[in-house]
């Protein structure tokens, strides 16, 4: 992969593990989502961060996760771990550091400063260390935008943190989310206008389905590229929601076929079932036929 | 010689008519003579079968030296009878016991000391674990196991292959004649399946009950007429251990997903529609497969016709909504079960015999569409172990594994990849307890294998998208991520007898060489 193809990844299903249980990070690529989140922070106590430490280094040492990616969760930057969390992730060869309360793009550039510290240190390839950030203030989301464009070539996007985000508000969760609604509406638009991906908070009542199943349903209607989750249960619910349906795939793959033709062709702007296609369409109708793949969807040639 | 699952059968068990494991279905439609046992007449009036210890019992049938005794494993592994009779023996000084019980667990402890003491020496049942086990495997009995599926214990009984001198059974209730029931007392165990053979064929007949009802104990699961002396007792066994409270529900995500996949592979195949028949163990992932039936039934308004097995709540569930039609009932696993099998007219008692016996005219397990089965070892060649453990030491139960398996029309075997440091799915199992060729489909948590004696059911999951692999690159998955393991080291004492379901010999349990680390 690319840089950019691992920056622009798919990454609809993020399943928080606690580094500190090995019986669940030694094997959780069987659950198949899109990323773990191999969390050092909050589910980690206090007294265990050394020995979540060690289990994480050695299960990204030795464990193929066959494809899915490896994000590590740091202590936030007002603790006194996450240096050592960060020189762990990178010793291991971690894909993504998801920065906790991330609130300025002064957070994002000493994190990244401390991992390209920790590059040098394990001599890893420079660069190889993506980041995201989690926004769990009013003023992270205020400050979303900065936060997204901080560092381009390793930012992948941006998640809320929902539980921190709703006490700050003085509020609480409620079905249908408009206690969320500015705050997920704000770093959408961040987001998109910086280019990178944006995630929607952890949904923690696992023992209803319908409540989970419609927050999702939101979230792909807001346009997010994808969830934190918080059991492997989840997963398939999400895939299943951010699945394109059959005419989309059908559309999408039309669109991209003929745009292939045509642009070898040198015409910019064409006619797909009377519908006008310009170059403006193909990200998307490829993201169309990426998620069609995942989902196992779509089987062609595309 | 060499049998049909390819294990080495030593030439000195081939004698007196054993034969080496030809194949599943070998003996299919062959004629045999049934045994039948002595029966000492009661012609005249009498008013009860009563007698005031297990130990006068013992004596008025005239047990001796070298006799078979049996007993019925309902009561799990809060039984107590096992462990109450065997004490009197012992006192009253008999030795050369063999036992020959539907099976024995922890609770059964003490009798690994009359084992060692020389004073048991031999030992057939269907499920072996605890110290009972341990000695086993450490050649303290005196003559090899003998292992049986459930449906082969009944065929060895009814052909003569044991012969049981007396049969001890406990009973939550019974009258002053000996007609015993699973309900109805302080003990329930819901039915009585496993005695009803020892009942009918053996030479002298004990119901042990702790619970006298009047006369008649209708409808009876053991008859008077086949029991010659009842005896009362404080307590047959641990209320608590013998109906449990139901399991709850494995909220384990990697069980979760395996029952998934499970019922996914049955609603692929050509046998998933209205009106099926269906078994699941009572492990983790088999019973949770019923959570992921019900709303495939719900979708499509099928309904299950029957559920066998040993049942459990989510079976009861199924029948009280409505989506079962029948429960036939050999095993109750817990207190909805036991409590169902008393109350509801559509959950049946049957016997051991109908239920899984090969050498009857037709068991129900042959009408089978599914069951789905646990394994502690699948290998290469679909050979299943549900007996000796990684180190080689008997600590299991074939129980009704071989016999479902042999009768149902899609077998599905369903087990993590690895446990621990131990790969399940492996290049040869200790013992073969059940034979590959009555394996249709492997679920692990890593994929789905197809037994490629089943191009049919291949094609229809391939079809439903499942995550198919082959059951090599199952074990090279299982070997890369745990390694290959060392192979146990046995003595060649051969310790244990794995019979098939027809008797023949399908595989032996050696002694086990001490462990060096």
């Amino acid at each position: 992969m690319t840089q950019i193809q691992r920056l622009k990844r798919l990454r609809r299903s993020m399943l928080f593990l606690s580094a500190q249980r090995p019986a669940l990070i030694k094997d959780a690529y069987i659950f198949k989502p899109d990323s773990l989140l191999l969390d050092l922070e909050d589910a980690v106590a206090e007294n265990q961060k050394d020995a979540a430490r060690f289990s994480l280094y050695h299960a990204l040492k030795t464990v193929d996760y066959r494809g899915v990616e490896r994000v590590v969760r740091i202590n936030g930057l007002d603790t006194p771990h996450w240096q050592e969390d960060i020189r762990v992730a990178v010793a291991g060869g971690a894909d993504m550091i998801r920065i906790s309360k991330c609130e300025t793009a002064d957070d994002v550039r000493t994190v990244v400063r401390h991992i390209e510290m920790a590059e040098e240190e394990f001599k890893s390839e420079p660069g190889y260390t993506l980041v995201m950030a989690a926004l769990e203030s009013p003023l992270g989301v205020l400050n979303a935008y900065e936060i997204c464009i901080a560092c381009p070539e390793r930012m992948v996007g941006v998640a809320i943190s929902g539980g921190d985000f709703r006490k700050s508000m003085q509020t609480k969760y409620y079905p249908g989310g408009l206690e969320m609604l500015g705050g997920r509406a704000t770093m959408l638009l961040a987001a998109r206008a910086a280019g990178v991906q944006c995630f929607d908070t952890v949904f923690t009542n696992l023992d209803d389905i319908e409540g989970f199943r419609a927050e999702v349903e939101q979230n792909k209607q807001m346009g997010f590229d994808g969830k934190s989750l918080i059991s492997p249960r989840q997963i398939a619910i999400v895939h299943e929601v951010f699945a394109p349906t059959e005419k989309e795939i059908a559309e999408a793959e039309k669109i991209v076929r003929v745009w292939r033709e045509n642009s070898a062709k040198g015409i910019g702007v064409f006619s797909v079932d009377g519908k006008m296609i310009d170059i403006a369409f193909i990200p998307g109708a490829e993201r169309v036929i990426m998620m069609a793949k995942a989902s196992g969807l779509y089987k062609g040639d595309l | 010689m060499k049998n049909a699952v390819n294990r080495e059968i030593p030439d000195e068990l081939l004698q007196n008519g054993r034969k080496p494991f030809m194949g599943s279905g070998y003996y299919d439609g062959a004629e045999h003579q049934k045994v039948a046992p002595v029966v000492r007449a009661r012609e005249k009036s009498f008013e009860s079968k009563v007698l005031p210890s297990i130990r006068e019992a013992i004596q008025q049938c005239g047990m001796k030296d070298g006799m078979t005794i049996s007993f019925h494993h309902h009561f799990r592994e809060g039984d107590y009878v096992i462990n109450m009779v065997m004490e009197e023996v012992v006192a009253l000084g008999i030795k050369d016991v063999t036992i020959a019980a539907s099976s024995v667990g922890a609770a059964h402890d003490p009798v690994a000391e009359y084992i060692e003491q020389g004073i048991v020496v031999g030992l057939q049942t269907s499920g072996i674990r605890g110290k009972i086990g341990e000695a086993v495997s450490n050649g303290k009995l005196k003559t090899p196991a003998i292992l049986r599926s459930h449906g082969g214990r009944v065929r060895a009984i009814e052909q003569g292959e044991v012969h049981i001198d007396i049969a001890f059974i406990g009973a939550p209730t019974s009258d002053c004649y000996g007609n015993a029931r699973g309900v109805g007392g302080k003990s329930d165990c819901g039915v009585l399946s496993y005695a009803m053979v020892d009942a009918q064929h053996a030479d002298k007949v004990v119901v042990i009950t702790d619970t006298l009802v009047d006369f008649p104990n209708f409808p009876p699961s053991i008859q008077a007429v086949n029991v010659d002396y009842v005896v009362v007792v404080d307590a047959i066994g641990d209320p608590k251990k013998i109906a449990t409270k139901a399991a709850r529900m494995s909220q384990d995500p990697r069980d979760l997903m395996m029952a998934e996949y499970c019922a996914k592979v049955i609603a692929a195949t050509p046998y998933f529609k209205d009106g099926f028949s269906f078994q699941t163990g009572a492990g983790g992932p088999s019973l949770a497969a019923n959570r992921f039936l019900e709303p495939m039934l719900l979708e499509k308004n099928y309904k299950i016709k029957w559920i066998i097995g040993g049942i459990t709540k989510p079976a009861v569930d199924l029948l009280n909504k409505g989506l079962v039609e029948t429960i036939v009932d050999a095993q109750d696993f817990d207190i909805d079960s036991v409590r169902s099998v008393q109350d509801n007219p559509r959950h049946f008692e049957i016997s051991t015999s109908q239920y899984a016996s090969p050498g009857n005219k037709g068991a129900f397990v042959n009408k089978l569409d599914f069951v789905i089965l646990a394994a502690l070892e699948v290998d290469t060649d679909f050979n299943v172990n549900v007996i000796t453990g990684s180190d080689g030491v008997l600590r299991g139960a074939p129980g009704g594994h071989p016999d479902t398996a042999a009768g149902a029309k899609c077998t599905i075997i369903v087990t993590p990849l690895v446990r621990g440091r131990m790969p399940t799915i492996c290049e040869r199992v200790v013992t073969v307890t059940t034979p590959g060729e009555c394996v249709d489909v492997v679920v692990t948590d890593y994929g789905i294998a197809v037994n490629p004696r089943r191009p049919d059911l291949l094609a229809a999951l391939t079809e439903a998208g499942l995550p198919l692999k082959t059951i090599e690159e199952l074990k090279n998955e299982a070997y890369q991520i745990v390694g290959v393991p060392d192979q146990v080291e046995f003595y060649d004492r051969v310790v244990a007898i794995m019979e098939a379901r027809d008797g023949s010999i399908l595989d032996v349990v050696r002694q086990t060489k001490p462990m060096k680390l």
